[in-house]
């Protein structure tokens, strides 16, 4: 969607700090403070006794926590009337590609030593990693289309489908995360983001359910009360 | 004494005072005196004794002890920092987090402490841990450490053979596999409670492994006594298997006739087996066992080539002669 999408719902009060310029450069530089962390900690040698595991770690979290974000800006606009915070999204899509490239780079780098052919065959034997692998090649497509040139050329039904790979990817992300944890029962942290993951989705599909006429009634006071024949208080 | 703001304390009798040099001089020489009574204890037992090699970090009480004889007992690699021995530990009874152990076992109380012999033994004993740590002359020795998950550690411990205890308990000709138990209590254990795993947290051993010089009845590191987060008051260490194998703050050692199930073959018998011998040939089903990464050498240091048996083949080699270690796993 682009920057001037119009406002959905009539009662949307933007709150003016929103479009103030400052927001974007503000929001990009507290994207890259997760790196920045990260490379003064490798420097600095406050990553802890295992540096290189500490980095693939947090490189993984960053990308499923921008993930999240992401996908967070459509529920938090309707639930907040804040049609401005689309402005965000684009940005933090793209930062989620940034810090799952990072992710994979020192994968590729700190437990492979770059070898082409041992990346190769680890991916290829290990469904974990595959499943990794598929998530971040799935968001470089959405990662090379999100400019307004790209949206135009492409017309903006077929970009929007294409964009709703991003599903794909939050899904095979958890998969991801869940097959990582899988034989140490460790799933406290797993369950966060799954449990945040399937309120930002669930949100979605019930969303999509009211826009259907016949729920899009029930969805209004009137229209629910006279459906449902209820006795409403009020 | 007083404090005074501006010099510090003050001490009011100034020739009461001990000279550095003088205290210094009496540690020396109680230093000296521990190390001579070791000497003195492990010279008839092993021909031919060193002193320390590890200098002590000062953190915890000391543990004497004399370089062992056991063969393959002290590698010359350069050990791995105190530092990162004790603050990158798995011991989930703590926690799942690596930096856990550390945080939340500093209140853990290893004293009193018993532990229980029992089975197939002709002499059944509860044993406190001072009979423990008398039991037999106490050894340094420098093992390699290999965790499953791929990163490894030298690690300077204090102990002596598992055998020195099994040898007292007289097993009888039912026992084939030792059984280790550790504590698991709720009350100084977070995480126990969790679902990460089945606790108490059970450990085995085949007769002839346990009986190996090279497992070793663990009661310090770098020359003191064991961290909490590092299983004190007492441990198993069998270097030539993955780390998990080697079971902290042990209150149980029972002789059975079946092969005991362990905690992580119980939690995911696909990944880790009864062995758990360290080999490069065999895989973990999610990553490669080949190679592994060396705790505390950086950023930029490559990962080294994992040894077989984590390179104490020649001791422990024949054990497994003519088995299939990748079925056997």
């Amino acid at each position: 969607m682009t920057t001037t999408a119009p406002a959905r719902t009539g009662a949307a009060r933007t709150r003016p700090w929103l479009l103030h310029p400052a927001v974007k450069p503000l929001v990009f530089i507290a994207s890259l403070l997760p790196l920045a962390w990260l490379v003064w900690g490798a420097v600095a040698g406050t990553l802890g006794p295992n540096p290189a595991e500490a980095l693939i770690r947090s490189t993984g979290d960053w990308t499923l926590r921008f993930l999240c974000l992401t996908l967070a800006i459509t529920p938090l606009r309707h639930w907040f009337k804040q049609p401005a915070l689309v402005r965000l999204r684009r940005m933090l899509g793209l930062f989620t590609f940034f810090y799952g490239v990072l992710h994979f780079l020192c994968y590729a780098w700190l437990d492979m030593s770059l070898v082409v052919g041992d990346i190769v065959t680890d991916i290829a034997k290990r469904p974990f990693i595959l499943v990794g692998t598929a998530a971040l090649l799935l968001m470089a497509p959405l990662a090379a289309t999100s400019f307004n040139r790209a949206i135009k050329a492409m017309g903006g039904k077929r970009w929007q489908a294409l964009h709703k790979a991003i599903y794909a990817v939050v899904l095979l992300g958890l998969l991801h995360f869940f097959w990582m944890r899988a034989a140490k029962h460790n799933f406290g942290e797993w369950s966060v983001y799954a449990g945040i993951v399937a309120v930002l989705l669930g949100d979605r599909l019930l969303r999509a359910r009211m826009t259907t006429p016949k729920l899009a009634a029930l969805a209004t006071p009137q229209g629910g009360a006279q459906s449902l024949g209820a006795a409403r208080r009020d | 004494m007083h404090f005074l703001k501006d010099r510090g304390f003050q001490h009011r009798i100034a020739s009461e005072i001990t000279p550095q040099a003088v205290y210094e001089e009496r540690r020396r020489w109680i230093q000296m005196a521990a190390a001579g009574a070791a000497l003195a204890a492990g010279a008839g037992h092993l021909g031919r004794a060193h002193a320390q090699t590890v200098t002590a970090p000062g953190k915890l009480a000391k543990l004497p002890a004399v370089r062992s004889a056991v063969a393959g007992a002290n590698t010359m690699e350069k050990p791995t920092a105190y530092e990162d021995v004790t603050t990158y530990n798995n011991f989930y009874e703590f926690g799942t987090d690596k930096a856990d152990p550390a945080r939340n076992a500093t209140k853990f109380k290893t004293t009193p402490w018993t532990v229980a012999v029992e089975g197939e033994v002709k002499k059944p004993k509860v044993y406190d841990l001072a009979e423990l740590l008398k039991l037999a002359p106490m050894e340094e020795r420098i093992y390699r450490m290999r965790c499953v998950e791929g990163w490894s550690m030298v690690i300077p411990w204090v102990g002596y053979s598992l055998a020195e205890l099994i040898k007292q308990v007289e097993p009888t000709g039912n026992a084939k596999f030792v059984e280790f138990v550790t504590l698991a209590d709720p009350k100084q254990m977070p995480f126990v409670g969790s679902r990460v795993l089945e606790w108490p947290y059970v450990e085995g051993l085949r007769m002839d492994e346990a009986m190996h010089p090279l497992t070793l009845l663990s009661f310090g590191l770098y020359g003191e006594v064991l961290p909490n987060q590092n299983g004190a008051p007492v441990r198993l260490t069998v270097p030539w298997k993955y780390g998990f194998k080697s079971a902290k703050s042990l209150v149980k050692i029972r002789f059975v006739e079946k092969q005991p199930t362990s905690s992580w073959t119980k939690a995911a018998q696909q990944e880790y087996g009864f062995y758990s011998n360290v080999n490069p040939k065999v895989d973990h089903p999610r990553w490669s066992q080949a190679t592994e990464r060396r705790i505390g050498e950086g950023l930029f240091a490559k990962r080294r080539p994992t040894l077989m048996f984590n390179g104490y083949e020649p001791q422990v080699g024949q054990l497994y002669a003519g088995m299939d270690l990748a079925k056997n796993f």
